[in-house]
């Protein structure tokens, strides 16, 4: 055993802009843990070890075998380091909804910096700040100088800023396909083509859900999961909720769909699917039990809100990435 | 030198596509920014075709098929009318004027229609000016 020790791979995981799910994710392998230390040595990574951006930054280049990167890019403090894990990397795998299509924080491309910063610290109902304090790049204090990210405009899914290997999706990916992967690369198997999606099917939610379907979707008005009084077996569509599955790739082991509760799409779409919301809408369009133009508008506007509905996990990676008036709003703000 | 916007032209093949073919064939004149692209079915435009066009910089985007009730595969129309409604509600949630997106149904015989119909709708994305959704898309900061 001892031996094999020399045979370790370096292993680095990093956070951009993302909840700390994925991370959780990773140590809900549990016991597998053990599997995963005894093949790789972890050499970077800030939730649960005390590395500093220092130690990578001194590392040479291609150093560390695999970087599981998780997060969208939303600021400098993230952009950097993707692009300094990129150097130190052999295999930088895009891992989870965020780093992988721009996830929740994706949603952020619906506004911009400027909106951001002004629901935060100025409108929210919990805020008290009559002088306007908002976060600066740069402070002066008596000790120094205090330096914080430049907090982007826009979000960035991680191939938008570098070159990536893999992408393993989900919002968390499952640990199951984690594990699975993880020993594909360790054991030296052959690797599918890079920019493949790893712990993944290739084809849609639908494929796997156990839920009864019929040709028979006529829906007259969309509801949301709880006005509906869900009989545990029909395929949601058929019962008037939208469900992601038909846009999104399955793999998941439709865990949500199993929970009573429809898919929202995290795993993205499937291989031969470029846009999870264009492909939405031309499927649930479909489905729209009305001919008549004013009929199908107050069929569709049942619907809250269809852009955050159909790309909630994807608006930065879409095909238009965001929202076109406030990407005109962009002002030159000494403020970031 | 002024400003020509470019636009597509999602033409179904049994109507719409020879309602053009007739506006040709008969002489007629209208705006050259129409670039057409026949479709078997309006019913086959999907979403994904739309909004590709408008990154890939198209200023206008017209999507014409049978008129209601004489579609050749019989409802596709009323598919591509229902994704219509669907893509204008998604564009104004992403901050777009969708008056540059525009649905008409243009039948073989209207050929006079669908030369009116291309300098209306050219005249009107004139008036908008160019299209932002490829800059606003491909700014990445």
């Amino acid at each position: 055993m001892a031996k094999k020790e020399k045979n370790k791979i370096k292993l680095a995981i990093y956070w951009g802009a993302a909840c700390g799910g994925c991370c959780v994710s990773i140590l809900d392998v549990h016991e597998k843990l053990f599997d995963i230390v005894a093949a790789a040595d972890l050499v970077f990574w800030p939730i649960a070890l005390d590395f500093k951006y220092k130690d990578v930054e001194n590392m040479p280049d291609k150093d560390i075998d695999v970087t599981l990167f998780n997060g969208a890019v939303r600021n400098s403090e993230n952009e950097h380091m993707a692009n300094l894990l990129r150097e130190k990397t052999k295999i930088l795998v895009a891992y989870g909804s965020c780093s992988h299509l721009g996830g929740i924080p994706g949603l952020a491309n619906f506004s911009n910096r400027e909106e951001i910063f002004k629901r935060v610290y100025e409108t929210t109902e919990s805020t008290v700040n009559p002088e306007k304090i908002t976060p600066q790049t740069k402070y002066k204090v008596a000790e120094g100088e205090l330096s914080l990210p430049e907090f982007y405009n826009d979000v960035r899914t991680l191939d938008q800023v570098v070159d990536v290997d893999y992408f393993i999706p989900g919002c968390p990916p499952q640990s199951e396909r984690l594990m699975e992967v993880f020993t594909a690369i360790v054991s030296g198997a052959e690797l599918p083509p890079k920019g493949s999606v790893l712990g993944a099917l290739d084809k849609s939610q639908c494929d796997e859900c156990p839920r009864e379907k019929s040709e028979n979707k006529l829906i007259k008005e969309f509801k949301r999961p709880f006005e509906i009084e869900d009989d545990g077996k029909t395929c949601f569509l058929e019962q008037g909720v939208i469900c992601m599955g038909p846009a999104t790739r399955g793999g998941c082991g439709v865990r949500c769909i199993e929970g009573n509760a429809p898919c929202r799409g995290c795993y993205g779409p499937p291989t031969s699917v470029s846009d999870p919301g264009a492909k939405m809408m031309s499927a649930i369009a479909t489905i729209i039990d009305e001919n008549e133009p004013e009929a199908i508008e107050k069929v569709i506007d049942s619907i809250e809100d269809p852009a955050g509905t159909f790309y909630r996990f994807s608006v930065p990676s879409s095909i238009i990435r965001r929202n076109i008036e406030t990407s005109e709003k962009k002002a030159e703000q000494a403020v970031v | 030198m002024s400003y020509e916007p470019t636009i597509i032209a999602f033409l179904c093949n049994w109507c719409s596509y020879t309602g053009a073919d007739l506006a040709g064939t008969s002489r007629m004149k209208y705006a050259s920014n129409i670039n057409i692209i026949r479709v078997m079915c309006s019913g086959r435009i999907e979403p994904l075709f739309v909004l590709t066009a408008f990154r890939e910089g198209a200023d206008g985007v017209l999507i014409c098929g049978c008129h209601p009730g004489d579609c050749h595969y019989h409802e596709g129309n009323y598919k591509c009318l229902r994704r219509y409604y669907f893509l204008k509600k998604y564009l104004t949630q992403m901050g777009m004027n969708t008056e540059r997106m525009r649905l008409e149904w243009v039948s073989a015989s209207e050929g006079k229609q669908f030369a009116e119909l291309a300098d209306d709708f050219t005249e009107k994305v004139r008036n908008l000016g160019p299209c932002k959704i490829k800059e606003a898309a491909e700014t990445l900061t």
